[in-house]
């Protein structure tokens, strides 16, 4: 009797276990969750194509970060300030905040450690006007801007 | 920004005025605003795909006679433009970054008191870049030198190798408070870098500079050393002046009068 009571309890553990694994968030046989590719808050497109940027952007950023750092060559294409500027979420603000900001999304899904962000700012540039050392000359900024259009 | 200074001189300026001298520095760049006053924006900026070029070589010349005790307006400003904290808000005071530094120096026998800014003197033979293991300590072709953190293992031999005590290293981890012009980070060397980004943006100036200059002092003039027109050469051929231990002979890119 004892035997069978303890076999019944083994079943319906079981069963219980296996219906909440049913109702679960828990990877299914697909794989892990994919990664959220939040839209770039600005810009219309990419520099390059989604899929090359997917497959090669370290390339890129990489060739770059040399030509920058030791010829101080600045051109904004492939610089990563830029990519920040678009790709920071409107929710933090940031490429690499919380989990589902642009880069860390895909980087976790990835499990590809991102170092750039050690040193480099994760938010985009505010406005010059916002610099204090240049308060006293913003103005003028506008000025020429709107003279501009 | 002093190049925009003459426009706010003409203050009763109608819209129209206004509207061609916008014109103008646009569309007739290079000339002059007015007599002698040059945009040095156009004097000195190269476009953003140009390499910097050794025809330039940039340097400082800091007048100690106008420097004034006790006024830290140059630590200040570079403090607030790169993005590192004042050794008075840090809270290991022996670890904190020291891009730039005044210094009260007194003469033992006459008593007489200088005060001078001490930064990295961007020498153009710099013992920091000899004894780099991996070569990320580098001077730039137009004279800046540079820690490149892509490659800095933060061994800090630079620090023990430089004369003026001008490289710090960065101890912990700065959790995203840097510039997006200054990126710098945990476990590397830096230093001034003459404000490289303003460099480059064409400002042909630097935050120290801006600062003394807004101050009044006017005790730092930056400039290219290379160009004989420049500002900063003709002062250096009227002024007497020294370079810090001159006796190493590294023919250093900052230059003290009144020293």
């Amino acid at each position: 009797m004892k035997r069978l009571l303890a076999l019944g309890a083994v079943v319906l553990t079981t069963a219980a276990l296996a219906w909440a694994g049913l109702d679960d968030d828990q990877p299914k046989a697909g794989g892990a969750p994919k990664p959220v590719i939040a839209e770039p808050t600005k810009g219309e497109r990419c520099v390059e194509d989604e899929a090359y940027m997917r497959r090669n952007h370290m390339k890129l950023l990489d060739h770059h970060r040399d030509e920058t750092v030791l010829q101080g060559i600045r051109t904004k294409k492939y610089s990563l300030k830029e990519c920040v500027n678009c790709h920071a979420s409107k929710k933090t603000g940031s490429v690499a905040t919380a989990k589902d900001d642009f880069c860390v999304s895909c980087h976790s899904y990835a499990a590809v450690k991102i170092d750039c962000f050690d040193c480099h700012s994760t938010k985009p540039q505010a406005s010059l006007a916002m610099h204090p050392l240049n308060a006293e000359a913003a103005h003028y900024k506008h000025e020429m801007d709107g003279d501009e259009q | 920004m002093s190049e925009l200074k003459p426009m706010s001189d003409n203050s009763p300026n109608s819209p129209e005025r206004r509207r061609f001298i916008g014109a103008a520095t646009a569309t007739a760049a290079g000339l002059t605003l007015a007599p002698g006053v040059m945009l040095i924006e156009v004097a000195h900026g190269r476009p953003d795909e140009q390499a910097a070029s050794s025809a330039v070589r940039w340097g400082m010349l800091v007048d100690a006679t106008q420097c004034a005790t006790g006024c830290d307006d140059c630590v200040t400003a570079c403090s607030t433009e790169n993005g590192w904290t004042p050794i008075a808000e840090s809270q290991h005071k022996k670890q904190a970054p020291q891009w730039i530094r005044k210094l009260e120096l007194q003469n033992p026998l006459t008593q007489m008191e200088t005060s001078l800014p001490m930064m990295c003197q961007h020498c153009a033979e710099p013992p920091c870049v000899d004894v780099c293991p991996t070569g990320a300590s580098f001077k730039r072709a137009d004279g800046i030198v540079l820690v490149n953190r892509h490659t800095c293992i933060g061994c800090r031999y630079c620090m023990m190798a430089c004369p003026y005590k001008a490289r710090s290293l960065v101890h912990e981890s700065l959790n995203d408070t840097q510039k997006p012009d200054v990126p710098r980070g945990i476990g590397c060397v830096e230093a001034c870098t003459f404000c490289v980004q303003k460099v480059d943006r064409g400002d042909g100036t630097t935050a120290c500079v801006e600062a003394c200059t807004a101050a009044g002092h006017n005790a730092l003039l930056f400039g290219d050393m290379n160009d004989p027109e420049s500002e900063i050469s003709k002062r250096l051929r009227e002024l007497p002046t020294k370079q810090v231990r001159a006796d190493l002979n590294l023919n250093l890119g900052v230059r003290y009068h009144g020293i």
